[in-house]
């Protein structure tokens, strides 16, 4: 066999598996299981189980009151020649199951040398049980998703999560920036006004109004008593002897103002087909996670999101809840995530109002392997965005150096190209936080 | 934090006479406090130790999904913690009737705390008021030395699970010196066993030999006995004079050998370091005897809140609150373990066992399973089995001695497997096994214990640090080793080696068929993949870690 054919009958492999695979996108059932399943003797106390009382957690804001705190400790830890203990972007689901909010807290671990249980695989393990049944014998049944999704390595989600989730991405972008030495964004464009007002005390008004602007009052007054003769000599006023009239008085009003600050958009793009099982989405949700939060902050809240999944079709979905939670199956199409991409900006004529970015993230697959489809759609794409970076999160049994999509859009010169449009940056799907917040730079950095 | 109210306070007492009238043993002072949430912010991530001492660990939010329960010796969260006087925390809206409840709760847990012999070290003196001496005095050298002392509490928190509690406890209860004479200890318990490796039958032999001469002459016997014994072993003598020569080797742990022997801290300027890595000590040897009890405990309180309660005279009408509140703690779940339910029902059962008389050889010996079902000798014994358990046991050694098939069959027990059903796309969780060898193996299992990290003494010599984890089964945690040891090699000043077992990876796998919504091939391939071990060293030096394969 020829290495062409070879790789050929490793695609027709890989697509055939997806195919069949079959699976659907829906958005997992957030019910519990088997309650109790795997709770160790450990995880029981007095104070929960006799008194109802939960064991607290600090909030989030006030962990991130003595952020700058622990972040000049982090700094300083490197400057005396030891490791980095802080990390950011991970998300806890504090409170009982099913009530789970969506928080991002610097984080530690005390590191000491333990046990490690988890080479052992599941079905060899053994958990406590009573009551009937025969040796053998079914008695629960608990859905794969624990395992499967991004959701367990991370964000629960419950009542209020999506919003949670957005006062907490401005601190979670301001710790990375400044963590992490992310850079800044240069200011561009703020030129274009939208159509957001901002409502200050700027216009002035004579007579009435909500705050008395003394200095113009005063010059007003002066001009009036200037007309009327009243000051024989300016080299020597005393305001005792000024008649004020009432239309003298300036007052300050509330006013609309147009707001030019310069706004972005970004879109994720993620591949959910069924290759895409496991730590590669994990990888791909925390790193834009990551990206989306610094964007925020970069852009003082100012940011719009549309989130889009693909697998061989794409399609927008409302919300980050459901971008990041959606499971994946069927096949890939990355030219099909671009293509809605191209159609949306054009359709709502989004590229004359914002800074557009697009970020993408896949494990490389593409059943369009030399990105005959992909290349001009990306092209396109280029052509109104400021910046498009590409994600590639390698599975780890994958061999060779490259996979599909990296192959295609190297081949395809853009990279060289336009350097400060297009980025990508590819790693292994077991890389650890400090990898992917290199990434980040990648992706971002100027 | 305010003390619970006159009225409340009342209640306990009452709650105590009763308990002691019982036979439960508990010094008679005790606190009480009233917490809100806002309190518990405070106190939990101190251990429910008011008083334990700063560390900015505490203020964040501490990842503990790996090793959570391996990592702390001790849960953050009890009602009652072990101090003289014993302290406890309350909601301040219970109800009079749950506060009786509670109360035995919490009078079964200070039994135990003052009497399970597993916390000897901590009965001589009051945790919070030395914890308090402790807080100051790291709070002073905070503010003479800075981060740095961050930097010791942390290095050497990375260590204090490795501490030498069952040897804090040996020290603690050693028996007393004998009066016999040394060359006789010495060729009984070393020479025999060490030197000379002989068998069993040999050994008694000897005994007897040496019984027999001091029969023939008391005071002669003994001389007449090692006659003999020079004659067969012409290198006795020698040997035995040499072990005088030599000091047995006291068994430190890797805390207390660093203070003593590294040559960073025993430096002027570092000495101040030794106080701050004493204190750390000390706390985790407060905390371990609670995390190697848990079941017991648990069980002991939950056993004795319940007897207690329904022969309380003053709660009537509230059984049905009381029975659900009861249920709600101690039901056994159907998936899962929970020490309230598993230790109150091995209580139970110890309780049956002697008051039956079935904790006897004779009972052991019967092998008819009629007669096994049907034994009772009314012995009436089961109140004092109770107590000695309760005195005298831990964790491994009640699930060891106890968790039988009899226990196992009452309870209907049964271990729970999971596997994956990839035609439906779950995890199917079945019965693996009802079996008393299984479950107790299961629960063994999941009991905390720590790595066991020896100093290989010759190997230290030369300045390096050597340590040996042995090996149990289970690798280390391969994330943790290099900042652990970092902080070993800052405390020791030197080079720092950890030789340690780890899994020989087979070569890359061949592509698995990856499905969605399914880890089938993964875990099938790790069922094919046959566990190598090998042993590898690593040395920390100059805040590098390399690693390599012995």
């Amino acid at each position: 066999m020829t290495t062409s054919s070879k790789v050929r009958a490793e695609q027709e492999a890989k697509i055939r598996r997806e195919l069949e695979a079959g699976g659907s996108h829906e958005v997992p059932d957030p019910r519990a299981g088997l309650e109790a399943f795997g709770r160790d003797i450990y995880a029981y106390h007095d104070l929960d189980v006799l008194q109802r009382l939960v064991a607290m957690q600090g909030s989030a804001g006030a962990n991130i009151r003595s952020i700058d705190e622990l972040l000049d400790r982090d700094r300083q830890r490197e400057q005396d020649g030891f490791p980095r203990k802080i990390s950011v972007g991970r998300l806890i689901k504090p409170g009982k199951r099913g009530k789970e909010k969506v928080v991002i807290v610097p984080t530690t671990v005390e590191e000491k040398l333990l046990h490690d249980t988890s080479f052992r695989s599941e079905e060899e393990r053994s958990h406590g049980g009573s009551g009937e049944g025969e040796e053998g014998e079914v008695i629960g049944e608990q859905p794969v998703r624990e395992e499967e999704q991004p959701g367990a390595a991370g964000p629960g989600q419950g009542e209020g999560g999506p919003h949670e989730m957005e006062s907490n991405a401005y601190d979670l972008g301001r710790i990375l920036t400044e963590k992490f030495k992310l850079p800044n964004l240069k200011d561009k464009g703020k030129k274009r006004s939208l159509t957001r007002y901002t409502y200050d005390l700027t216009d002035l008004h004579r007579g009435f109004g909500q705050l008395l602007d003394k200095k113009a009052t005063l010059r007003k007054i002066l001009e009036t008593n200037l007309h009327l003769g009243n000051i024989p000599d300016v080299g020597h006023i005393d305001p005792s002897r000024f008649l004020v009239a009432p239309d003298d008085k300036v007052y300050r009003v509330l006013s609309p103002e147009k707001d030019y600050e310069s706004q972005a958009l970004v879109f994720f793009l993620r591949d959910y087909s069924g290759s895409m099982e496991g730590q590669s989405t994990v990888l791909v949700v925390s790193q834009h996670v990551m990206i989306y939060s610094w964007l925020v902050y970069q852009y003082a809240m100012q940011v719009e999101t549309r989130f889009i999944l693909h697998d061989t079709q794409a399609k927008e979905v409302p919300d980050f809840y459901t971008y990041y939670n959606s499971k994946v199956a069927g096949g890939t199409q990355v030219s099909s995530a671009y293509t809605l991409v191209n159609e949306i900006v054009e359709r709502e004529n989004l590229a004359r109002d914002y800074n557009i970015y697009v970020f993408h993230g896949t494990d490389g697959d593409d059943w369009d392997h030399d990105g005959t489809q992909c290349i001009p759609q990306l092209k396109k794409m280029l052509s109104y965005a400021n910046r498009v970076g590409i994600t590639i999160a390698q599975h780890a049994h994958e061999e060779g150096p490259r996979t599909e999509v990296e192959k295609y859009i190297r081949q395809s010169g853009l990279l060289e190209d336009k350097p400060k449009l297009l980025r990508l940056d590819a790693m292994r799907e077991d890389a650890d936080e400090p990898r992917l917040i290199e990434g980040i730079k990648t992706l971002i950095a100027d | 934090m305010e003390l619970i109210n006159q009225h409340t306070k009342k209640i306990m007492e009452g709650c105590k006479q009763r308990a002691a009238d019982a036979g439960l043993r508990f010094e008679k002072e005790t606190l009480e406090y009233l917490v809100t949430n806002r309190d518990l912010l405070e106190l939990t991530p101190k251990l429910m130790i008011p008083t334990l001492y700063d560390y900015w660990v505490h203020e964040v939010e501490v990842l503990k999904e790996k090793g959570r329960y391996e990592l702390y010796p001790n849960n953050p969260y009890e009602t009652v913690i072990n101090t003289r006087p014993a302290i406890s925390y309350y909601n301040d809206n219970n109800p009079d009737w749950m506060n009786v409840m509670i109360f035995y709760h919490v009078l079964a847990h200070i039994d135990f705390f003052q009497n399970n012999l597993y916390f000897r070290h901590t009965w001589d003196y009051d945790f919070t008021g030395q914890a308090l001496s402790d807080k100051r005095m790291i709070a002073q050298l905070r503010s003479e030395k800075g981060r740095w002392v961050d930097y010791v509490i942390e290095f050497a928190r990375s260590i204090d699970n490795l501490v030498g509690f069952h040897a804090e406890l040996g020290r603690l209860s050693r028996a007393p010196e004998t009066s016999r004479s040394r060359m006789l200890d010495y060729y009984f318990d070393r020479f025999l066993q060490t030197v000379r490796m002989v068998k069993t039958g040999e050994y008694i032999k000897e005994i007897e030999r040496y019984n027999a001469c001091r029969r023939e002459s008391p005071e002669l016997g003994e001389q007449a006995f090692f006659a003999e014994v020079f004659r067969k072993y012409p290198e006795f003598d020698s040997l035995y004079k040499k072990s005088l020569e030599t000091k047995p080797a006291s068994r430190q742990d890797l805390m207390q050998f660093i203070l003593q022997h590294s040559e960073f801290l025993n430096k002027e300027r570092n000495r101040w370091m030794k106080p701050v890595v004493e204190v750390v000590r000390k706390t985790t040897l407060f905390f371990q005897p609670q995390i190697r009890t848990k079941i017991m405990n648990e069980g002991w309180a939950s056993y004795w809140h319940e007897q207690l309660f329904l022969k309380d005279d003053r709660i009537c009408g509230h059984e049905v609150d009381f029975s659900r509140t009861h249920a709600g703690v101690t039901a056994m779940p159907r998936v899962g373990l929970n020490p309230y339910a598993l230790g109150m029902r091995m209580f139970q059962y110890i309780a049956d066992q002697g008051d039956t008389g079935r904790h006897t050889p004779e009972f052991r010996k019967l092998t008819d399973a009629w007669e096994r079902e049907h034994y009772d000798r009314h012995t009436g014994g089961g109140r004092n089995l109770l107590f000695k358990v309760r005195e005298n046991l831990n964790d491994f050694l009640f699930v060891n001695t106890f968790v039988d098939q009899d226990f196992v069959n009452r309870f209907r027990l049964f271990v729970a497997g999971r596997r994956l059903n990839p035609a439906k796309g779950v995890w199917e969780i079945y019965v693996k096994s009802r079996s008393a060898e299984d479950y107790r193996a299961m629960l063994l299992d999941g009991l905390y214990h720590p790595p066991c990290i020896e100093i290989d003494q010759p190997k230290t010599g030369n300045g390096n640090l050597c340590l040996v984890h042995r090996f149990e089964g289970k690798p280390l945690v391969r994330e943790f080793i290099a900042n652990t040891l970092l902080g070993i090699e800052y405390l020791w000043g030197k080079p720092v080696q950890l030789e340690t077992s780890e899994i020989v990876r087979a070569g890359p796998a061949p592509g698995p068929a990856v499905l969605p919504g399914m880890q089938m091939s993964l875990s099938e391939e790790r069922k094919q993949r046959e566990m190598k071990w090998q042993r590898v060293r690593y040395t920390m030096q100059d805040r590098k870690l390399t690693r390599e394969v012995l």
